[in-house]
C-alpha cells in the first residue's frame, strides 16, 4: 500500500482497541434533551420556540442568524420544557432548549426527500444549510459556506477526511463499515454541488477493513480512497491536503484558495440524509470511550443527550471519573460535568480516572532538545513562541507566527521537559487577537 | 464528584518520555566506555570518574542551596556531566584537578547562565579547556595502557595524535604510529584521556542514543563526513605528512565528541538542518587543529567554537512555515 502523509507529526499509542470492534449502538432517549443553540463556528441560532410549545423530531427550534450560522432542530419529538441558559460543552451556560420527549420520535411531516438528480446546485446548498450540517469531525464549520466558494476561487478537488487521527476515537470507523453507502451517496451530492468529478477519502493505513470497503464500493462511483500513514494529526484539514494533494493551503487562508474543499466522513452522510430524506442533522455517532467507562462502544446519539446518559448506556463509569473530555485526548476539551449534552461536533466522549492522566511533574527548564520543532506540522518553533508568551512579549510571538498554529498538541505532548506548550501558544494567541481588534 | 474533576487545556496525554529519562538514557549509553576506561587503566581511572561525578553533583547541590532555587539534582545533568567530564581527563589526574574541574563545569560552565538548558557551551568542554590552559602539564601527562590483572605498572606515555604532532614537527613525516597499529586503538589500547580511548565503547553508545531517538543521525553524521572527506583530502594530497580518516576516526576524543558532546541538546542548533551546518563545522575546526593547530588534539576547541556559533545557525535555520511558501512567492 502507498501511503502519503505530511511532514512532522507524531504517534501516540491510538487506544482504539476498546471500541473499534463495538458495531454503532442507538442510545435510547433520555428524559430530557438539552439543545444548545450555538453548535456551529459562527453566530449562534436564536430560539424560535417557547416553552409550552409540542415539537417534531427534525423541526426548527433555533433560527440561523446571518449566513455563517445554521438552524438548529429539536432532536426527537417532545415538549419544550424550558428556553434558557445551560452548562455548555465551552464550559459556560449558553441559550439552549430543552425538550421533553413524548417517546413517539416522530418527524415532522413537512420534511420531504428528493432525488438529489431533480435538485438544482442552489436548491441542494439551500437543504443542506437547513439541515444544519456542519463540519463533523469536530470543527462545526457550517458546511453550506465551504460549499459556497467566491467565483473566482476553482474547486477541483473534495477531500473526504475518515483519518480520524485522534486516539481513543472510533466513531468515523465504524461509520465507514456501517454506513459507507450513505457516505459515498453524500459524497456524490456534495460532488454535484461543487461541480467536480475528483473525490478523495482519507483514511489512516490503522483501519484497513474501511479502506478496503470503500476502495470498492467507491471505484463504481469514481471515488477514489487514498491509505494514509498513521500520525497524528493526519486529520487536521491543512495536513490531509498536504498529504493526498501535495498543495500548501496558505497561510491565514481556507482551503479553497487551492482548490479543495474538505468534508469529514461523517458530514458526507448527514448530507446524504437532508437531501434524500429530508432529515436535519439530530444525530450522530460518539465514541463514549477511555478507562473511566466500563464498556466503550459507538453510539447514536440524539443532539442533546447528557454526556451522563451516553455513559449509563456503557455499563456506566469505571471508577471515579477525574477527566471528562469531549472529543479525543489530543485536542478534546475538559467538560465540568456529565450533565453536558452531547452537539453536533461531538465525536467522542473520553474518560480518565486519577491514574490515567499523566503524573504531574513540575515543568522544567527547555533543554533545546528540539522534539517539538520536529513534531510541529505547521514547522513552528514552540520552545520559542512558548518562552516568548510566558514573558507576554506579544509581538515576538506574532514574529514567530504564533497565529498559524493549529494546537494539535504534539508539542506539548512530546517535550520531555513537561512544558506547557500549546497552552502558552494558545494564551499567545490570544494576545495577538486582541491587539488586533483594539487597533 | 463534579468537584474533583481536572479542567485543562488539551492535551490529555503525554509520551512519558522526560528529562531525566534522556539523561539518564546518555549516562547508560556512556556505560561501556567508562569500563573499557578502568578495564585499560585501572583504579585511577575508576576515581577520577568518582571524583568528577561526585564533585559535580556536590557542585549543583551547592549551587541550588546557594541560590535557594529547588534542587535540580534528579534531573540527572549534573551527574552526567561529571561523567562526560571524567572520560575528558587523563587517568593520572590528581583528586585536585578532578574536583576543581568538576567545579568550574557547573558553576561557570553552567550554573552562572541560569542552570540546565541556558548554558551556551557543554559544560563538560568548558572545564576540560580551562584545565588545560591553566595545568597544561598534568593534563598531558599521560599513561600508557595497563590491562587490569596485568600487572604492569602505569607508565607515561603519548598518545598517537601527540606523537604525531611532534613528529611531523619535527622531520616532516608521519610517525609509525599514525600508520599503524589501528585495531588497537578500536577497542582502546592506547594512552589518551578516559573517553578518548575506545572508539567501539563509544560507538556502541552512540548507537544505543540513536536507536532510542534521544539524539538525530545529523550531527554525528555530518561530524563524521567531514572528518573523513577533509581528512581524507589531505592523506590523498601527500600521505606521509597526512595521516588516514580512519587514524582521525579512532584516535582522540573524536567518538567522544560526535557522539556525546557535538549532540548535547541544550548547546547545538535544534533543526536537522542547524545540526548538519554545526557537524560540518565542527569536523572540519577538528581536522584543522590537529593537522596545523598547536594543539595536538582539536575537538573540544571545535565543539566549543561551534557552541558558541550556535544562537547563529539556529537564526539561519528557521524552518520554513507550512502555508508561507507561496504567499512569499506570490506578494
Amino acid at each position: 500500500m502507498n501511503l502519503k502523509t505530511f511532514p512532522g507529526g507524531l504517534h501516540p499509542p491510538d487506544s482504539k482497541q476498546g471500541s473499534a470492534g463495538q458495531a454503532i449502538e442507538t442510545c435510547p432517549l433520555p428524559e430530557e434533551l438539552i439543545i444548545p443553540m450555538s453548535q456551529h463556528i459562527g453566530a449562534p441560532a436564536a430560539p424560535c420556540v417557547v416553552v409550552g410549545d409540542q415539537v417534531k423530531k427534525g423541526q426548527e427550534i433555533g433560527a440561523a442568524k446571518g449566513f455563517v450560522s445554521v438552524p438548529i432542530h429539536a432532536s426527537t419529538s417532545g415538549e419544550v420544557v424550558a428556553v434558557e441558559p445551560r452548562l455548555h460543552p465551552m464550559g459556560k451556560p449558553l441559550p439552549a432548549v430543552v425538550i421533553k420527549p413524548d417517546g413517539e420520535d416522530r418527524w415532522d411531516d413537512s420534511l420531504k426527500g428528493a432525488d438529489p438528480s431533480t435538485l438544482s446546485v442552489d436548491e441542494l446548498k439551500d437543504r443542506i444549510r437547513a439541515a444544519g450540517i456542519v463540519g463533523m469531525g469536530g470543527a462545526t464549520f457550517p458546511a453550506h459556506v465551504k460549499l459556497s466558494p467566491p467565483a473566482e476561487k476553482k474547486i477541483d478537488t473534495l477531500l473526504i477526511n475518515g483519518v480520524e487521527c485522534e486516539p481513543f476515537l472510533t466513531a468515523d470507523h465504524r461509520l465507514m463499515l456501517e454506513e459507507s453507502e450513505r457516505i459515498l451517496d453524500g459524497i456524490d451530492i456534495l460532488r454535484k454541488v461543487l461541480g467536480i468529478k475528483r473525490a478523495i477519502i482519507g483514511i489512516e493505513a490503522n483501519k484497513p477493513d474501511a479502506i478496503e470497503k470503500l476502495t470498492q464500493e467507491g471505484a463504481a462511483r469514481d471515488i477514489a480512497v487514498q491509505a494514509l500513514e498513521v500520525k497524528y494529526p493526519q486529520g487536521a484539514e491543512k495536513q490531509l491536503i498536504d498529504a493526498i494533494t501535495d498543495r500548501e493551503v496558505p497561510s491565514g487562508t481556507l482551503p479553497m484558495e487551492v482548490g479543495v474543499v474538505v468534508q469529514n466522513v461523517g458530514t458526507a452522510a448527514a448530507v446524504s440524509d437532508a437531501i434524500r430524506l429530508g432529515h436535519p442533522l439530530v444525530e450522530r455517532v460518539a465514541t463514549v470511550t477511555g478507562p473511566g467507562v466500563k464498556t466503550p462502544k459507538n453510539l447514536l446519539v440524539k443532539i442533546g443527550t447528557p454526556l451522563g446518559f451516553m455513559v449509563e448506556q456503557c455499563g456506566g463509569l469505571n471508577g471515579e471519573p477525574a477527566k471528562i473530555i469531549m472529543g479525543g485526548p489530543m485536542m478534546g476539551q475538559t467538560q465540568l460535568s456529565l450533565d453536558i449534552p452531547a452537539i453536533r461536533g461531538t465525536s467522542g466522549l473520553l474518560i480518565f480516572r486519577r491514574e490515567d492522566l499523566p503524573k504531574r511533574l513540575e515543568a522544567g527548564p527547555c533543554i533545546r532538545c528540539g522534539r517539538c520543532i520536529g513534531v510541529c506540522p505547521i514547522h513552528l518553533q514552540p520552545t520559542t513562541i512558548a518562552a516568548y508568551a510566558r514573558l507576554d512579549m506579544i509581538d515576538e510571538t506574532e514574529e514567530y507566527n504564533a497565529l498559524d498554529c493549529i494546537e494539535c498538541g504534539c508539542c506539548t505532548y512530546t517535550c520531555p521537559a513537561t512544558l506547557p506548550l500549546v497552552q502558552s501558544i494558545r494564551h499567545a494567541k490570544g494576545g495577538i487577537m486582541a491587539k488586533k481588534r483594539t487597533i | 464528584m463534579d468537584n474533583q474533576l481536572y479542567l485543562s487545556s488539551s492535551p490529555h496525554i503525554h509520551s512519558g518520555e522526560t528529562t531525566d529519562k534522556v539523561m539518564r538514557a546518555v549516562i547508560y549509553a556512556l556505560l561501556p566506555a567508562c569500563g573499557v576506561s578502568i578495564y585499560f587503566f585501572g583504579l585511577p581511572a575508576l576515581s577520577v570518574l568518582l571524583i568528577c561525578t561526585l564533585g559535580c553533583v556536590a557542585a549543583e547541590v551547592a549551587c541550588c542551596k546557594l541560590m535557594g532555587r529547588d534542587l535540580t539534582l534528579f534531573d540527572g545533568s549534573a551527574a552526567l556531566t561529571g561523567i562526560l567530564l571524567g572520560l575528558n581527563m587523563p587517568p593520572s589526574s590528581p583528586w585536585w584537578l578532578s574536583l576543581f574541574g568538576a567545579a568550574i563545569a557547573i558553576l561557570i560552565g553552567k550554573q552562572v547562565y541560569g542552570g540546565l538548558g541556558y548554558n551556551p557551551f557543554n559544560p563538560a568542554l568548558v572545564a576540560r579547556v580551562v584545565l588545560l590552559i591553566s595545568f597544561p602539564v598534568q593534563m598531558t601527562t599521560w599513561t600508557a595502557p595497563a590491562p587490569l590483572g596485568s600487572g604492569i605498572d602505569a607508565v607515561s606515555a603519548a598518545t598517537p595524535l601527540g606523537e604525531m604532532k611532534t613528529a611531523v614537527m619535527l622531520t616532516g613525516a608521519l610517525p609509525e604510529v599514525a600508520t599503524s597499529g589501528f585495531g588497537g586503538y578500536l577497542t582502546g589500547n592506547m594512552a589518551g584521556s578516559l573517553g578518548e580511548v575506545s572508539a567501539l565503547a563509544l560507538l556502541l553508545g552512540g548507537l544505543f542514543l540513536l536507536f532510542k531517538k534521544i539524539i538525530t543521525w545529523h550531527t554525528p553524521v555530518s561530524f563524521l563526513a567531514t572528518v573523513i572527506i577533509v581528512g581524507g583530502i589531505f592523506w590523498l594530497v601527500d600521505p606521509t605528512k597526512y595521516p588516514s580518516p580512519l587514524f582521525h576516526l579512532l584516535t582522540g576524543g573524536l567518538m567522544l565528541g560526535v557522539f556525546f558532546m557535538a549532540t548535547d541538546m541544550v548547546t547545538s542548533p535544534v533543526t536537522g538542518k542547524g545540526m548538519l551546518i554545526f557537524g560540518f563545522g565542527c569536523g572540519l575546526i577538528t581536522v584543522l587543529i590537529r593537522l596545523f593547530g598547536g594543539y595536538p588534539e582539536g575537538v573540544s576547541f571545535a565543539i566549543l567554537l561551534m557552541n558558541a556559533a550556535t544562537p547563529l545557525i539556529d537564526r539561519f535555520t528557521r524552518p520554513t512555515i507550512y502555508g508561507h511558501v507561496e504567499q512569499e512567492a506570490t506578494s
